[in-house]
């Protein structure tokens, strides 16, 4: 164990860029988890990891190949918009099983795409640069005042959809626009956390705070601070134990959510037996 | 407001529906020739499957116009109360958040709600959430109001202090279209009834 490799500047620039992920996803999962599609959040994040393999199979740079396969497959989803959830449910898990099938098939036949494919399924946090960095920071800065002006928007979309259409408002354009923002988001991200990871970060935080949360901006704050935290506890951990930081990191979301879960089931049963 | 002003607010026109014959794959309805007025309630009754809900879908662009058309007053803004209850199992979403949603205020709600504010949606029950979502049509900043079914899952509590804050919103100026099987609550509330 080595303490301080985590003050190691060589360190700061990941740290720094997985830490604006920890921040950005567990967000982006409130409003996935309103919609009950966090399925198409994985969805996103493998189809994002197989067009970077394309990209790297045809010399082209990486985030071109996994930001235009993720937005690809945003407009694919926006298609079911209007369909059963079932049928959605469906669209994304077949969009899933084709960027899966893609990646696999182009790491057996691709020398360079194997490490890369590697690298983009489990992390690699720890060896992201300066550009990792700044595209990280330039997203999050289109990306928090633009859900400051979609979040009322996809709060109305879904609970007075009928009052949004009364006042000539679109909620398929709306959930269109957010859909490409999740689709850039997790596309970056894997680049950096892995498609897993960017996935727990996610799908985890939402999932424990809504039980806890009295309110949405209470649900926010609290998926913020378990993504934050839970990220905090990975990055640490990997870099003392030298285990590799993605898996660390879902575990700790798995672990830390459950217990979540667990306990808030154990106060409530507690609360109701008191009030009989 | 005096008698003089209420007949000039009552003069202006907000929807107008000639010969409308409106549905989804096929005409639901029609043809139908209504008006709707600022400060008055008109009444929207009929049989199940007669094409209320479908109506009012209709003057919002939520369904397709067969023939006949929609006027609306220039810069019209429309408010619609849908029957059924927002989802929101699992969301955690304040009661205040809700009406924030429409822009609508807590003034003038019942004393019995007001704890309500602050719960969330999923924790209320279904008479104090109906009666939340309602608000939040009736209250927001709207030149028409549109309510279908708005009496359900309310207690006859409830239901008063509706008819109450219904003849209040339209003295204000707001047009409301109301669709009930409640006959009686229709018969206090509305000034005139139109039959589909």
């Amino acid at each position: 164990m080595n303490g301080a490799l985590l003050f190691d500047p060589l360190f700061a620039g990941p740290f720094f860029t997985g830490l604006v992920y920890a921040v950005l996803l567990p967000l982006l999962g409130t409003w996935l988890r309103l919609r009950d599609e966090w399925l198409a959040a994985l969805a996103f994040a493998q189809t994002a990891a197989a067009g970077s393999l394309l990209a790297l199979s045809a010399g082209w740079p990486l985030a071109v190949g996994g930001l235009a396969a993720a937005a690809l497959a945003a407009l694919l989803k926006h298609l079911f918009e209007g369909a059963a959830r079932g049928a959605q449910g469906a669209a994304y898990a077949m969009l899933l099983l084709l960027g899966w099938g893609l990646s696999v098939l182009l790491v057996a036949n691709q020398p360079l795409a194997e490490r890369m494919g590697q690298a983009l399924f489990d992390g690699q946090l720890y060896f992201t640069d300066r550009s990792h960095l700044l595209s990280a920071l330039v997203f999050a800065a289109a990306l928090l005042p633009l859900l400051r002006v979609l979040s009322p928007r996809l709060l109305q979309a879904h609970f007075f959809p009928d009052f949004l259409r009364a006042r000539g408002r679109s909620g398929a354009r709306i959930h269109l626009v957010f859909d490409l923002a999740v689709a850039v988001a997790l596309a970056l991200a894997t680049m950096s956390l892995g498609v897993m990871g960017a996935f727990a970060l996610v799908f985890v935080p939402p999932l424990a705070a809504f039980g806890w949360a009295g309110s949405w901006r209470q649900g926010l704050l609290l998926s913020v601070a378990h993504g934050v935290g839970a990220y905090l506890a990975a990055f640490a951990l990997a870099l003392l134990f030298d285990q590799p930081f993605a898996p660390l990191l879902a575990l700790l979301l798995v672990a830390s959510g459950a217990a979540s879960v667990v306990a808030r089931r154990i106060l409530r049963s507690d609360g109701g037996r008191k009030s009989r | 407001m005096s008698g003089g002003a209420d007949s000039a607010v009552r003069q202006t026109v907000l929807l107008r529906t000639e010969a409308l014959c409106a549905g989804y794959a096929q005409p639901v309805f029609g043809p139908l020739s209504l008006t709707l007025a600022r400060g008055e309630i008109v009444g929207l009754a009929g049989p199940n499957g007669a094409g209320k809900s479908t109506l009012l879908a209709a003057l919002c662009g939520g369904a397709r116009v067969f023939s006949g058309r929609i006027v609306r007053a220039p810069g019209l803004r429309l408010s619609l109360q849908q029957q059924q209850l927002p989802a929101g199992e699992g969301i955690p979403l304040s009661g205040r958040e809700l009406l924030a949603l429409t822009g609508a205020g807590a003034d003038g709600l019942p004393e019995w709600l007001r704890p309500c504010l602050a719960e969330r949606l999923d924790r209320l029950s279904g008479g104090q959430a109906q009666f939340l979502a309602l608000w939040a049509c009736l209250q927001a900043p709207a030149d028409a109001v549109l309510l279908d079914e708005p009496t359900n899952n309310l207690d006859p509590a409830g239901i008063a202090f509706l008819a109450g804050a219904l003849r209040r919103r339209a003295q204000s100026g707001a047009g409301l279209l109301v669709v009930s099987h409640d006959e009686r609550f229709m018969a206090s509330v509305c000034d005139r009834q139109v039959a589909l």
